[in-house]
Parts: structure tokens; C-alpha cells; sequence
């Protein structure tokens, strides 16, 4: 594999200087351990994830689904440290496997606007001439519509078209998948944009020059020596949009396109709490505060993230 | 420069065509609007084929495009259903001006109705985007002058969470603080909840109060945004040579930071304007939601949730047309602001 990274320096510390050279890895690691508060929120962000996986050993998701009517709207109590919904489930079972989905959706959803993203974007700036202005046409094309009107749509377009599916034991509703879909179909032109700049310095290199001169093909070249080169800022890219999908699925379930009851996600469980403000605040408080947190923490992970794996994009 | 924006302007011709054959196929499947249009009872199957004839909702999804893009009148149209074209079409399509008609509201032109949320929108919208402005700017320079201080460490911390904040969670927040909490200890409240108070009336003062709660929403989220990117660009033009040579001939701070280096530093808070200009028409659709405001966003969300196209479809080609203008124009201002730039 070939790389452009400058060689190796020797470790800052005063005592490193017999020490063999660090690899990138190594570097972009100790740049990102002096981002404090990147690593706090690493930490935070850690825990969110025990929160919602390893809280399903502590409550069932039948406890999740549960509604007892006598015990709606309750005030957090010892039995219901969050309260209860408008039809009597707990809302930190439900939270728990709200958080579940949340997060999946945020990571898969990037999976899906990384694999086009990346395609198009590589695509576009390897081969260039006529394949990358028509890419880049409906790129621009898509940014031209506002992002969460496009979401809107697609998620109603999109609606009851997906079966729900059973995976592990577990039934997730349709929508799910949808939400995954249409936030990875909407969300990769800016991603497709900083793969097709990259791609287009890089292939002037002489390493690609070379490549092509012993005869690599097309695909070989494409993936095993350009895209490797292209990962730091793809790296950030989407850790950063992993914060972005939270937020969307939050919207479109928010405004009760998203994922349809009785699977729970962090923004529905907050629809319709805009007719509890007054008298049910848990409602909205607990599923709102925790999309803030991971949102938050995302955020901050990503921009140590900048800072380490991608020094020069630092815009100070 | 006029040359630059008459081609900037041809080449949104195929982008807008593409957009809008997009959001066609799109809006095509959204659910039927037809089961809307008998009120409580179910469309009768005899009036639906009537309706789906009538508005062209049986022609094949081209021939609709088509329709939707440059009118029906043109052409005969088969309405008896006897297979024989016979009444005149009526529509003269988008290019026209005719963006069609809303189903949901029995005929009423779909750009008419849009057109009459656009007040109330940019009456949100404008002053939000003012406030904005002005405290992004304030908050972004003032923390990059005091660069590691702990106003600007506290300012730094505060940005990331503006801008990881979900909207509804700040305006559900401020909804339970100024309005909930202050009327239970019993002090002055604000109004969440649409544009007036039925028993007062429309008046000035009563839609200002209404708007307090909203406007804190929208803000407090892009402040966030705008003061870290004033920061980074007034921290990267303080280093700059040409304001050490400013200092260097005495001038006095306030001229150094106003003129020198904030007429440099504006080129990416120009950007950032530009992209939220066609906000200011689309207005913000779960604020509005939240706050029952009658703006834009909520009459897209009512007419998407009741599949009505035309005004679905409006609204988006009217927002395309926004980003694209905007786009063109903060090309334009760009040039103004940094004459180095040409566009030939």
C-alpha cells in the first residue's frame, strides 16, 4: 500500500528520542489524547452506548412495551425513575431501547451515505470529464433541496412501503429501514464533494502514475491506492454525520413521519409530548436530554477527531 | 460580472429541471388524495375516477410532468370517461406561473395559498435572522479577540452545545421555563402558542410577545453556529500581516477590528448567510410545529401529511429557486466585499 504521509517524527516527549518512530496511528492517538475534552466526551459517549445496549439486561423490551393505563402520566418515582408515557409504559425502559435504535440508525445511516458517497465522489474525481460533471450535477442537484424537506418527503413517499422485519428475536418496525435509507440517500452529497476533491489531488501523483504504468486496473487503483490516502477526512466526515442522522431521525420521528410505535426511538417518544408541557415535562425531558448528550458528545469526539487524524482542515 | 450571472442563471435551467423531476416522481407516491377529497365519507369509486380524470391523475406519470411543467390547455382531455378527449385543459403549468391546485382546500390555487404564509414566515424569520446576525457576530468577535480566555472557553463549550441541541428540546426548555414556571410563581409569562391571542386580536403587540419564544428557539441554535465561525475566521485574520501593520501605524483598535479585520474575516460569514438566506421563505418547519406558528413549514407539513402535491411540490421548487438565487447573489457580494475577486 502506498501513502503520502510525511515520515514518522520522533515522539515530543524529551524522553522518546531513542524510541523507534511512531506510525500514523500512533501520532493521530496522542494528538487525540490531548484534546481533553474529546476524550471526556469519548468517555461520555462510551457510556451512552453501555446505557442503552447494557440496559436491556436490566429491563426486557416486553417490560418496554408494557402499558399499564391505571399508571399513565406518572411523575418519576423509585418504581419509574423517568415516569411514565401517556399510556402508562416507562419511559426509561423505553429510553433505553429508544437509545438502541437511535444510535443504530445513526451509525447504519452513515454506512449507507459512506457507500455512496464515496462511490460517487471517487467516481467523479478519478475519471473526470463528462462522468463528473453529470455526478456533480445531480449532486448539486440534491443540495439544491432543502435538507429536511427532501427527508420529509422521502420518509412519506417511503411510508408502509417497508415490511416490518424480525432480526435476532427481535421484530423492528418497517420504518426503521426507512429512516436509515432515506437519511444515507440525503445526506451524501457533502461527503461525495470532499472524496471527489481529494481523489482529484491525488491521482496527479507520481505514485499513481507509476501505478498505471504497470498496468493496475481502474478498480485496484481507485481502492487499494487512492481511497486509503482519503481516509482521515472521511474518517471525520462521518463521525460527524453520525451526529447529523441522530438529529434527523429525531425531526422525522419528532414530527411523526420517523419510526412508527411500539418501536421506540429517542424522537418518538417525544411526539405529541408537545400536548404534556405543562402537566408531563418527563415526557419530553429525559429522551430530549439524552439525543443532546449523544449529539454533544459526537461533536466533540469528532472534532478531536479533525484535530488529530487531519490537521491541515483546521480551519484556525 | 453581468455576464457571469446571466450564465450562472442559464445553468440553473437543467439543475431546476432535474430538481423538480425528482421531487415529482417523489411526490407522486405519497398516498392518495383522492380518499381525502368526500370529507368524512370515503370518496365514492364512481366520483374517483371522475376526480382522477379531472385533475389528470390517470394520465401516465410523464404526461403529467409534462402537465405540471407547461399546462393541459393546449390539449383536449377526457373527462365522461368514455375514452373520447373532449373538454379543453385549463391548466398552463409552473412555467405560467400555475403551480396547480391544492386538493386538500377544493380548488383554491396552490400558489396562492403558499403565498399567503410567506408574510407571517419572513415576519419569523427575518427578525430571527437579525438577532442572529447581530449576536453571532458580537459573541464571535469578542471571544476571538480574548482568545483561551474564560469568556472565550466558556463561549467555545456553549457553541458546541447550541449547536447539538435538537430544536424542539431548547424550545420545549423555554416553553416550560417562560411560560410554565412564570406563570406558577406567578410573574410576567410569555404566550407559546400561535400568532395571537383570539381574544386580544391581531394586533402588533400581541403578535411581538408571541414571537419572543420562537425567535430564542431559532437563535439560540445558530448563534452557536455563526460565533464559532466569526471566531475562527477573525482568529485567522488577526495574525494576518496587514493588521500587524495597522497596529503597526497606530490606528485605534475599534478601526482595526471593524474595518481591517472584519471587512476579511466576512468572506465565510457571507457564505454562511447565503446558505440560511432561503430559510428566511422556508421558515422553520419543527419550530413552527412546536410553537403552532402559521408559517411555511407548518403549511408543508399539513399538506405532505394529507399528500397534496401541488403545494408540496410549490413550496420545494420555490425553496430550490431561493438556493439558487441566494447562491448567485453571495457570488455577488462576495465580489463587493473582496475586490480581488473576478468573475469572468
Amino acid at each position: 500500500m502506498t501513502t503520502i504521509e510525511p515520515p514518522a517524527r520522533i515522539g515530543l516527549a524529551g524522553g522518546d528520542v531513542e524510541a523507534p518512530p511512531l506510525s500514523p496511528g500512533q501520532m493521530a492517538w496522542r494528538r487525540f489524547r490531548r484534546h481533553k475534552l474529546a476524550m471526556a466526551n469519548a468517555v461520555l459517549l462510551i457510556l451512552l452506548f453501555v446505557y442503552s445496549f447494557g440496559g436491556a439486561f436490566v429491563y426486557s423490551e416486553a417490560y418496554a412495551n408494557y402499558n399499564d393505563t391505571t399508571k399513565r402520566l406518572q411523575p418519576p418515582s423509585w418504581e419509574h425513575p423517568f415516569g411514565t408515557d401517556t399510556i402508562g409504559r416507562d419511559i426509561l425502559a423505553r429510553t433505553i431501547y429508544g437509545g438502541q435504535i437511535s444510535l443504530l440508525i445513526g451509525i447504519t445511516a452513515v454506512l449507507v451515505q459512506l457507500v455512496i458517497g464515496i462511490l460517487i465522489g471517487a467516481l467523479a474525481g478519478y475519471y473526470g470529464g463528462l462522468l463528473d460533471s453529470l455526478l456533480m450535477r445531480f449532486t448539486e442537484a440534491v443540495l439544491t433541496i432543502p435538507g429536511l424537506f427532501l427527508l420529509l418527503i422521502m420518509a412519506k413517499y417511503f411510508t408502509g412501503k417497508v415490511p416490518d422485519i424480525t432480526l435476532l428475536g427481535r421484530t423492528y418496525s418497517g420504518s426503521v429501514v426507512v429512516i436509515v435509507l432515506i437519511i444515507g440517500l440525503t445526506s451524501w452529497p457533502r461527503l461525495a464533494r470532499i472524496v471527489r476533491a481529494e481523489f482529484l489531488a491525488l491521482k496527479e501523483n507520481d505514485f499513481i502514475t507509476a501505478a498505471r504504468a504497470t498496468g493496475t486496473p481502474n478498480s485496484q487503483i481507485i481502492f487499494r491506492h487512492i481511497l486509503p490516502n482519503t481516509v482521515a477526512p472521511i474518517v471525520v466526515t462521518a463521525t460527524l454525520s453520525v451526529a447529523g442522522a441522530i438529529i434527523s431521525e429525531a425531526y422525522i420521528s419528532f414530527l411523526g413521519l420517523g419510526v412508527q410505535p411500539p418501536t421506540a426511538t429517542w424522537g418518538n417518544m417525544i411526539t405529541g409530548s408537545t400536548n404534556y408541557i405543562e402537566g408531563a415535562p418527563w415526557l419530553w425531558f429525559f429522551p430530549g436530554l439524552l439525543i443532546l448528550l449523544t449529539v454533544l458528545s459526537i461533536n466533540f469526539v469528532g472534532d478531536g477527531l479533525r484535530d488529530a487524524l487531519d490537521p491541515r482542515s483546521r480551519p484556525e | 460580472m453581468t455576464r457571469y450571472v446571466i450564465r450562472r442563471l442559464l445553468q440553473s435551467i437543467p439543475l431546476l429541471f432535474v430538481v423538480s423531476l425528482i421531487l415529482f416522481v417523489l411526490l407522486n407516491n405519497i398516498g392518495d388524495p383522492l380518499t381525502m377529497m368526500g370529507g368524512r365519507n370515503p370518496t365514492r369509486p364512481e366520483d374517483r375516477e371522475r376526480l382522477a380524470r379531472q385533475l389528470g391523475l390517470d394520465q401516465p406519470i410523464l404526461m403529467q410532468y409534462v402537465y405540471w411543467l407547461v399546462g393541459n390547455d393546449w390539449t383536449m382531455i377526457d373527462v365522461d370517461g368514455d375514452g373520447e378527449p373532449e373538454t379543453p385543459g385549463r391548466r398552463k403549468g409552473v412555467l405560467r406561473g400555475d403551480f396547480g391546485i391544492s386538493i386538500l382546500t377544493r380548488g383554491k390555487p396552490a400558489l396562492d395559498i403558499i403565498w399567503e404564509r410567506i408574510p407571517n414566515t419572513l415576519l419569523l424569520m427575518i427578525p430571527a435572522q437579525i438577532v442572529i446576525l447581530v449576536l453571532g457576530l458580537g459573541v464571535g468577535i469578542y471571544s476571538a479577540l480574548r482568545q483561551y480566555s474564560w469568556v472565550d472557553n466558556a463561549v467555545t463549550t456553549l457553541s458546541f452545545v447550541g449547536f447539538s441541541m435538537p430544536i424542539f428540546l431548547i424550545a420545549l426548555l423555554s416553553i416550560y421555563l417562560f411560560s410554565v414556571l412564570f406563570q406558577r410563581w406567578g410573574l410576567p409569562y410569555l404566550p407559546a402558542n400561535g400568532m395571537f391571542d383570539p381574544q386580544v386580536g391581531k394586533t402588533a403587540a400581541q403578535i411581538a410577545k408571541h414571537m419572543i419564544l420562537p425567535i430564542f428557539a431559532i437563535a439560540f441554535i445558530d448563534v452557536a453556529r455563526y460565533s464559532r465561525y466569526v471566531r475562527s475566521a477573525m482568529l485567522e485574520v488577526m495574525s494576518q500581516d496587514y493588521i500587524r501593520t495597522a497596529k503597526a501605524k497606530g490606528l485605534r483598535r475599534v478601526t482595526i477590528i471593524m474595518v481591517h479585520a472584519l471587512r476579511n474575516a466576512s468572506l465565510p460569514i457571507i457564505t454562511l448567510v447565503g446558505l440560511d438566506l432561503p430559510f428566511l421563505l422556508a421558515g422553520a418547519v419543527v419550530t413552527e410545529r412546536i410553537f403552532a406558528w402559521p408559517g411555511m413549514g407548518r403549511l408543508f407539513l399539513d399538506h405532505l401529511e394529507r399528500s397534496d402535491g401541488a403545494v408540496v411540490m410549490g413550496i420545494v421548487i420555490l425553496l430550490a429557486v431561493a438556493v439558487i438565487l441566494s447562491q448567485i447573489l453571495t457570488d455577488i457580494v462576495y465580489a463587493v466585499f473582496d475586490p480581488r475577486i473576478r468573475y469572468d
